[in-house]
């Protein structure tokens, strides 16, 4: 068989979903209009640690138009309270997630403790302010800096000796103290919100009893379906989840979260479908965040440049009942060739909630310590950071001995240093300079898992030639309904106007959550096996009607144009004409794709490189990102206008990350003072300059068919420390604590 | 628009009518309403002061209805009418996602109460194209991929026209300052700015 194809796989395609969105028609969660539908508020603790000692809804009841207050008093039974540990399809953090409504105690500032249901918004929302609330306090922990002695080692590890998170030594420990040149340096990095610019909503809706109909706002419809399948003790076919539109969600819709669960206790004690929507200030409390890490980094090296060790010590927040971590030292071990390396991971308790992956997880954090030790050991060596990185490429995985899957980290270096103007940095700090503008140049690289999950495609080929897919898998904005559909069309070898390309929906074959950066590997590959399924259908179908196809096989004939042809084309005949001739409406299959051995044999890997020029004022401590080249190594790119947007964005978020993003908490209360918009700065239009956007664009076959690699991690991964370096080479000043703000250049 | 919860005569209402902040700045007889709530009538009262009647065109229908007081536009427009495209995204006026036009300006609608556009004329995200015809800004953010999941895409896009329009999109950095109070959280900046120089440059009437 041959399929024309590389049509349209890899232009930049206008997204097919991109009039609704600009046209106000798309349909997030909190948008679908039900009958009879009610408004729930939360009510959320102002204490930090303790119990409730007695909550007052009397006021709340009686105001006008309220249907209920729910809280622990009231609530009707979870029924898979007593049994639930972790979420199944979801990570998992030892630990138990929070149970809402469940009983009087408080583990975090502002835990939802109450919801007040209403026929109106207006009318939900004042009621919530007349909840009376009486606490026994007990004193809270959330300093990090004054606590971290109190640091433990997590739970995996203390199962699991060769778990990610256990004590790590390659070569001999702390080999870095042998080498002649050496450097010791500490980093700290601020919680960061994810803060997408849709709150987190959810309308819950029982149909009857036991079937539940959710739009909500995740990241995988049948991970939530599976959850509260679990949670609710009834069939996982009784629920459905729809999630077709998520405005952003950037790892905080990877598992669920309590005001889910409390919308779905209160459409059950109504009798009515209710709406929930976070306020923006929830958003800070109840749905995750980037746990603050402190990171210590020994490095030696020889001085001609050849790393000797490097010992990389993490402590990461997390909350008093969960333990939340991450791959912070996954880099470490395998970026660069070094024989003697050692890691320690360790975990800080507080009164906080749970962390969740934002994007880049793990990685962005440990990147960010890394990349900036590796150039300031460049720095203490007089190598070029280019230069010094090449000079400890590892031929393979570092950490198990395995053969990249592919690697064109040494490409991306030639790419991204002519697109950035590398020739005009100067190796020693504070030597370029316009007016009151000193300028410098840095770059960092960055690495995450070429992650692939099993998937499902069901694909339905109709009588007028037209093709459908479907698959659970959502799309939180990187253009997964383009990209698949463009591989569906050049696999059907369709145009793209004949093929249609639904998700976000539970009913649909299986695909886990958008996460992990894993999309295209894992529903690509299937939907290849839904077009290979329908067309090996076409072929028998055709076959028994047209004697030129009589018994012939895939590899005597190809598929061009929505037609069939023998090799010699001989003759040809449509699709349409193979259904009208065998008598069927449609071609209905389902298909699946999933990992195999090869990822036992390979490292796969996706990698990116970013370069940044700044410009920071000598006067004032601004800094300027004048530019950002974003180089990735990603495998193939299906769209480079959706990729490239998404390299694009997660520039912005490392902008964000390097010069604004922080959590800023109240010790004494428990609370953050950066808890909107205005006090939690990100990255807004005047931050972020012209991006451009290079791709090694070279397909790793062994990674999935489609030759993808991913891409939503490697985006921001990297970023921070670019931008950290660059600013070090325009002033000197090297900056170790995120975010890198005027007062601490001045 | 408001619906009618059943009379359910109740001892909050005193507190309800003197803490509703909102109800005391727009209400018709606030005095009149705390002794009405003294004296228990109660629910009656307060549904009639819950409603103000308001008469708004909305891309150019007109609407007119009683509303509670305390509406937002935003709430207005996505729950009352049902016209989801303009986006709540703070709700605090920090996000930008809630921009429409109100009388060919660009407001934030979750910090205008309802109540203040009687007799006003509101454009939103659905009003912008002329039929199927998609308006230039609309056009120019698909072709240029001015968004990712597309939640702040309609205040985007509204705010994009009032910067053209205002005179405020002579150059990329002109631009970036004065959409800088419409924040994209998947971070397609430069997108949008590449969206709104083409249609600037363009010249075609927005």
């Amino acid at each position: 068989m041959s399929t024309k194809s590389n049509k349209v796989i890899g232009e930049p395609m206008n997204r097919v979903d991109g009039k609704l969105k600009v046209t106000g028609a798309a349909t997030y969660s909190a948008e679908y209009k039900l009958a009879n539908i009610a408004y729930a508020v939360l009510v959320s603790s102002t204490i930090t640690k303790g119990t409730i000692k007695n909550i007052d809804t009397k006021a709340a009841e009686n105001a006008p138009g309220v249907i209920a207050v729910i809280s622990h008093v009231n609530s009707i039974k979870v029924p898979g309270y007593q049994e639930q540990h972790g979420e199944p399809g979801q990570p998992k953090p030892a630990g138990r997630p929070l149970r809402v409504f469940y009983d009087n105690k408080v583990y975090f500032n502002g835990q939802p403790i109450a919801v007040v249901v209403a026929g109106t918004f207006e009318r939900a929302r004042y009621a919530a302010s007349l909840v009376k609330v009486q606490y026994d306090k007990e004193t809270p922990q959330t300093a990090f800096e004054e606590n971290m002695n109190k640091a433990i080692v997590p739970e995996q590890a203390k199962q699991n000796p060769k778990a990610a998170v256990a004590d790590y030594t390659r070569g001999t420990p702390d080999g870095y103290a042998s080498a002649p040149v050496k450097i010791e340096t500490e980093y700290f990095q601020p919680t960061e919100f994810h803060n997408p610019m849709e709150l987190q909503s959810i309308i819950a809706h029982w149909e009857t009893d036991d079937r539940l109909t959710l739009y909500d706002k995740v990241q995988g419809t049948q991970p939530t379906q599976q959850n509260f399948a679990r949670e609710w003790q009834i069939p996982v076919e009784n629920i459905k989840v729809i999630s077709t539109f998520v405005g952003g969600a950037f790892g905080n819709g990877l598992r669920n979260w309590p005001h889910e669960t409390a919308a779905i206790i209160a459409a059950k004690m109504v009798n009515r479908p209710v709406k929930l929507m976070l306020t923006r200030e929830q958003m800070f409390y109840m749905v995750g965040y980037r746990p603050r890490t402190w990171q210590k980094i020994n490095m030696g090296a020889t001085q001609d440049g050849k790393l000797v060790g490097i010992t990389h010590s993490v402590v990461g927040q997390t909350s008093s009942y969960e333990q939340f971590t991450e791959g912070t030292l996954q880099q470490t071990r395998t970026l660069y060739e070094c024989p003697n390396i050692s890691t320690r991971y360790r975990l800080l308790p507080l009164h906080v909630s749970t962390p969740t992956p934002m994007r880049g997880p793990g990685e962005a954090t440990g990147a960010w310590a890394l990349e900036c030790a590796i150039d300031e050991m460049a720095h203490a060596l007089n190598i070029d950071p280019i230069e010094f990185r090449l000079r400890n490429y590892p031929e393979k995985d570092p950490d198990n001995g395995k053969p990249w899957s592919s690697n064109y980290i040494r490409d991306c270096y030639k790419m991204g240093a002519e697109a950035i103007g590398w020739k005009n940095r100067k190796q020693q700090p504070g030597m370029l300079r316009d007016g009151d503008w000193q300028i410098g140049y840095g770059m960092a690289i960055g690495m995450f898992g070429a992650n692939r999950q099993a998937a499902k495609v069901r694909g339905k080929l109709y009588g007028d030639g037209t093709v459908l897919m479907q698959c659970a898998v959502t799309d939180i904005g990187p253009g997964t309904g383009t990209a698949m559909t463009q591989i569906a069309a050049d696999n059907m070898s369709l145009p793209v106007e004949k093929v249609t390309f639904q998700w976000g929906n539970s009913d649909f074959p299986e695909m886990g959550n958008q996460g992990g950066s894993s999309t295209v590997n894992s529903v690509g590959p299937a939907v290849v096996a839904a077009c290979n399924s329908i067309k090996q259908k076409l072929l028998e179908m055709a076959g028994r009607n047209k004697q030129e196809f009589a018994n012939a096989k895939m590899e005597e004939v190809m598929f061009e144009e929505g037609k069939l042809f023998p090799k010699d084309k001989s003759t040809s005949i449509a699709y349409e004409d193979i259904l009208k001739g065998g008598g069927a409406r449609d071609i209905d299959v389902i298909e699946g794709a999933r990992p195999g051995s090869e990822r036992q044999q390979y490292a796969m890997y996706a990698f990116s490189m970013h370069f940044a020029e700044v410009h920071v004022h000598a006067v004032t401590g601004q800094t300027k990102v004048a530019k950002v080249v974003a180089c990735a190594d990603a495998g193939r790119i299906i769209n480079k206008k959706t990729a490239g947007n998404q390299m694009i964005g997660g520039v912005s978020g490392g902008i964000g990350m390097a010069l604004e993003e922080e959590a800023v908490i109240d010790d004494r209360f428990g609370r953050y003072i950066t808890k909107d918009l205005a006090d939690y700065h990100v990255a807004v239009h005047a931050d972020v300059p012209k991006v451009e956007v290079l791709f090694v664009d070279k397909p790793d076959l062994l990674v999935d068919p489609i030759g993808s690699k991913g891409l939503g991690e490697i985006a921001i991964i990297g970023v921070a420390p670019a931008i950290a370096n660059a600013i070090f080479n325009a002033t000197g000043k090297r900056i170790r604590e995120l975010p890198i703000t005027p007062d601490k250049l001045i | 628009m408001n619906e009618q919860e059943p009379f359910c005569p109740n001892e909050s209402r005193r507190s309800f009518l003197k803490k509703s902040t909102v109800i005391t700045a727009v209400a018709l007889t606030p005095a009149a309403a705390i002794n009405a709530a003294n004296n228990h009538w109660d629910e009656h009262i307060a549904a009639a002061i819950e409603n103000v009647s308001l008469s708004v065109e909305i891309n150019g229908t007109r609407h007119t209805m009683d509303i509670d007081p305390r509406t937002s536009l935003l709430d207005l427009l996505r729950e009352n009418l049902h016209l989801t495209g303009t986006k709540k995204g703070c709700d605090y006026g920090q996000c930008g996602a809630c921009t429409v036009h109100v009388n060919g300006e660009r407001v934030l609608s979750c910090l205008t109460l309802a109540a203040t556009t009687d007799g006003s004329k509101v454009t939103t995200i659905e009003g912008l194209a002329n039929g199927d015809e998609l308006h230039p800004m609309q056009a120019a953010f698909i072709k240029h991929d001015g968004f990712q999941c597309g939640y702040c895409t309609p205040g985007q896009i509204m705010s994009a026209v009032a910067c053209i329009r205002e005179g405020h999109a002579s150059s990329r950095d002109q631009i970036r300052e004065y959409m800088s109070g419409n924040i994209c959280r998947c971070g397609a900046y430069p997108n949008i700015v590449d969206a709104i120089e083409e249609v600037q440059k363009g010249g075609q009437k927005v």
